[in-house]
């Protein structure tokens, strides 16, 4: 594959891992946080860690939309799901997120009409194919998606489709970085900065992490060479003693964003005052919600949602581990009342969140121990 | 206490929890029971075995074996719900035979006779249930069984996707063959006979969801020939056979690792894949190794004979692309570790369940 494998070339891998070692000050540890969920499966799946030396530490941000979903949200989404005539559509990572009393998938299980799809233009598709049926689109992501929800809003408007709805849980992945940094626990060196989010929103928006919170941050592609670079981009300012916005993914992010895909985010959606996530609380000004102009293709206004907000467990941990405060292992519920087969927090909904690996994984997470044992440590 | 220590202690606890068999404690069936992943494993060692439990089933074999008057005999069952029922390289007919002769082949046993259940919904078109009786026909024939009993059973329209097929096998083990599903040792090698991927992305294309175009056929084919030649090759130093089909290669790797409480590990840039395969999951976001075969079996092979039983695989028509993918390793064990081409390596790990419902 032209264009894909001349990113993953193991060659060009080593030579980087080489100039990342070089950049270590003896003695020194370093904790980076991919702010990203790109960027933690693209760490899981070419096995980037075990390529690091043990002084420098990668941790898990808050990154993974589906993750740090709040429990109530997703009860209030299968309220919908379960309205008689409603066909409710999301994304497929959605469907295994559970609320209190279930996932989407048990939902559909219990005979509502839950349908998979690829992009909110599908659900779109839907609703013209049925219209007899109100078909619900399940919004959700960062920047990196809002516009497309944005642009198929703005058709079904266009287009007069009365039978289409979305329920809207865009964030905005700045406060959630700015909350994190507020944290006095907060012990992270530099920052690994989400691409895909910056293709819309530019690198400008990040400028506050060097400016005000005095840490790095290298904007970074998803391919396991860019996450490389962008460590050893990190790790070069730290030894230079820079402090600044680098942008490693110049070849699709420009520093101003995509105007065209902001001023259609602009117009369709407006912020909320504030939002819940799962593990890090409500957050203000964190999340979007459909702008007046398109209140009629709110669902939840249409539907009306219990809206109901279920408290994180007092127990989990996941705040602290999303800090990198604490390890996994030392939250106090992790593998036993927080397993991936009934987890509590966000860490470990998904199975690339920091405990989920961790319990999956143990000793072996990111492959180091067996590196090392069979000589390959580097 | 020291962190250490506390680290090891709770590390124990989840490795324990872990090793235990798993539970079925889901209120309702959900698509992910039915996806070969982490959710089907509670269904089948939290449900079925404890109340069926006997020794021939606890070996979780793709066939159980049944001994009458000092003849050994396997027998297999698999039923087929694929949608669409036609797809490039094959159709549900030819899946429902070369599924069960292909359970019987990896366990060892030459297949000898099939029974054929049909469920068709009621409106099912007479020229496509006419189709694939004759696939069926066709693909027993190939396959050298005869299918000697069978049933058919109409339901109402809706309660039933045009057609399901169920077929069981009857096969005579072959003296040759000394397999078992526990039998994988620290140094073995790792065979598969040909390039992963093919079945389980030409459905996901077939059912037109993604508006992606590729030439990818199924690769459903009987296996015996396979096992047959590995058998003369490689005899008693074949340790075990699976025929890596829902779930794919990875699923297999991580339930016969846990079987034999070894580890396994894979080299991915030796793994085979088509272009067509790499591309369309490089798109979809998909690893090959976690997609549907259906004519792929995954050998574990004593290593002073692996190389002789691969020249033999890739002798037999079909299984020119066979490869040594990777070797057993004591540890860690019931894991499966990939030394990714990148030069990582990480966990490949049971997925939970699938996203795509039905594919086999």
């Amino acid at each position: 594959m032209r264009f894909v494998q001349e990113f993953r070339d193991a060659e060009l891998g080593r030579a980087l891992a080489a100039e990342i070692r070089s950049l270590l000050a003896p003695g020194r540890t370093y904790k980076l946080m991919e702010v990203c969920g790109g960027h933690t499966h693209s760490i899981y799946r070419y096995g980037i860690d075990g390529l690091l030396p043990d002084a420098v530490e990668l941790v898990h941000g808050p990154g993974c939309p589906v993750c740090v979903l709040p429990m109530g949200r997703v009860d209030d989404a299968i309220a919908i799901a379960h309205e008689p005539n409603v066909i409710f559509t999301c994304f497929g990572d959605m469907l295994r997120i559970p609320g209190s009393h279930g996932s989407l998938l048990e939902a559909k299980a219990q005979g509502a009409d839950v349908r998979m799809v690829y992009s909110p233009l599908d659900a779109l598709a839907i609703a013209r194919r049925n219209p007899e049926r109100e078909v619900v689109f399940f919004a959700i992501g960062f920047e990196t998606t809002a516009p497309s929800t944005a642009l198929t809003l703005r058709r079904a408007k266009a287009e007069r489709i009365a039978n289409f709805s979305c329920i809207c849980n865009h964030v905005t992945i700045v406060p959630p970085l700015r909350a994190l940094l507020d944290s006095p626990a907060l012990e992270i060196d530099g920052f690994i900065g989400p691409g895909h989010v910056c293709t819309v929103v530019g690198a400008r928006p990040f400028q506050f992490i060097p400016e005000d919170y005095s840490r790095p941050l290298v904007i970074s592609g998803f391919e396991p060479l860019d996450v490389l670079q962008s460590i050893a981009m990190l790790l070069a300012q730290l030894a230079e003693d820079r402090c600044e916005v680098e942008n490693q993914y110049a070849r699709v992010v420009a520093w101003d964003g995509n105007a065209r895909a902001l001023a259609v985010m602009a117009e369709v959606f407006a912020l909320r005052p504030h939002f819940e996530w799962r593990g890090l609380g409500f957050i203000s000004q964190s999340a979007l919600r459909l702008s007046d102009a398109y209140a009629e293709l709110d669902a939840e206004r249409r539907f009306g949602v219990p809206g109901i907000r279920v408290a994180d467990p007092k127990a989990c941990q996941c705040g602290e581990v999303l800090k990198g405060a604490i390890k996994p292992w030392e939250c106090k519920v992790f593998g036993t009342a927080c397993t991936p087969e009934r987890p509590i927090g966000t860490c470990m909904v998904s199975p690339e969140g920091a405990c989920a690996a961790y319990y999956t994984y143990g000793r072996h997470a990111g492959g180091r121990e067996a590196a090392a044992r069979d000589g390959l440590a580097v | 206490m020291s962190a250490t220590t506390r680290e090891e202690r709770i590390l124990g606890i989840v490795q324990r929890t872990r090793a235990r068999p798993a539970r079925f404690r889901d209120e309702r069936i959900t698509m992910a029971h039915g996806a070969g992943g982490k959710a089907s494993q509670s269904l089948i060692e939290g449900l079925l075995l404890p109340a069926l439990r006997n020794d021939a089933l606890a070996a979780l074999g793709d066939a159980g074996t049944v001994s009458v008057n000092g003849a050994a005999l396997a027998l297999s069952a698999d039923s087929f719900v694929v949608r669409p029922i036609r797809f490039p390289g094959g159709s549900i007919g030819e899946l429902a035979v070369n599924g069960t002769v292909n359970d019987l082949a990896v366990s060892g046993a030459r297949p000898l006779a099939l029974t054929l259940s049909l469920v068709l919904e009621e409106g099912l078109d007479a020229g496509e249930l006419r189709a694939e009786v004759d696939a069926i026909a066709l693909a027993a024939r190939a396959a050298a069984v005869q299918v000697i009993a069978g049933d058919t059973k109409v339901v109402e329209r809706g309660h039933a996707d045009r057609m399901y097929v169920c077929t069981s096998g009857v096969g005579v083990l072959d003296p040759r063959a000394r397999l078992s599903t526990s039998a994988l040792s620290p140094g073995d090698r790792i065979l598969v006979s040909g390039a992963v991927g093919e079945h389980g992305c030409a459905i996901m294309l077939a059912r037109d969801e993604f508006s992606l175009e590729a030439d990818i056929r199924s690769d459903t084919r009987p296996l015996w020939p396979a096992v047959d030649a590995l058998l003369d090759a490689a005899g008693a130093g074949v340790h075990c056979m699976r025929d890596a089909t829902r779930g794919g290669v990875a699923s297999a790797l991580n339930e016969l690792a846990r079987a034999s409480g070894v580890a396994a590990l894979v080299h991915e840039s030796r793994v085979p894949v088509q272009a067509a395969v790499a591309g369309a999951c490089e798109l979809l976001g998909i690893d090959p190794l976690y997609v549907a075969n259906e004519g792929k079996l995954v050998a574990f092979v004593a290593p002073e004979l692996a190389q002789v039983a691969l020249d033999a695989l890739r002798a037999v028509p079909g299984c020119e692309q066979a490869a040594d993918i990777g070797e057993v390793l004591a540890e860690p064990p019931g894991m499966v570790l990939v030394d990714t081409a990148f030069g990582g390596r990480r966990v490949m790990d049971l997925l939970a369940g699938d996203p795509l419902p039905r594919i086999c």
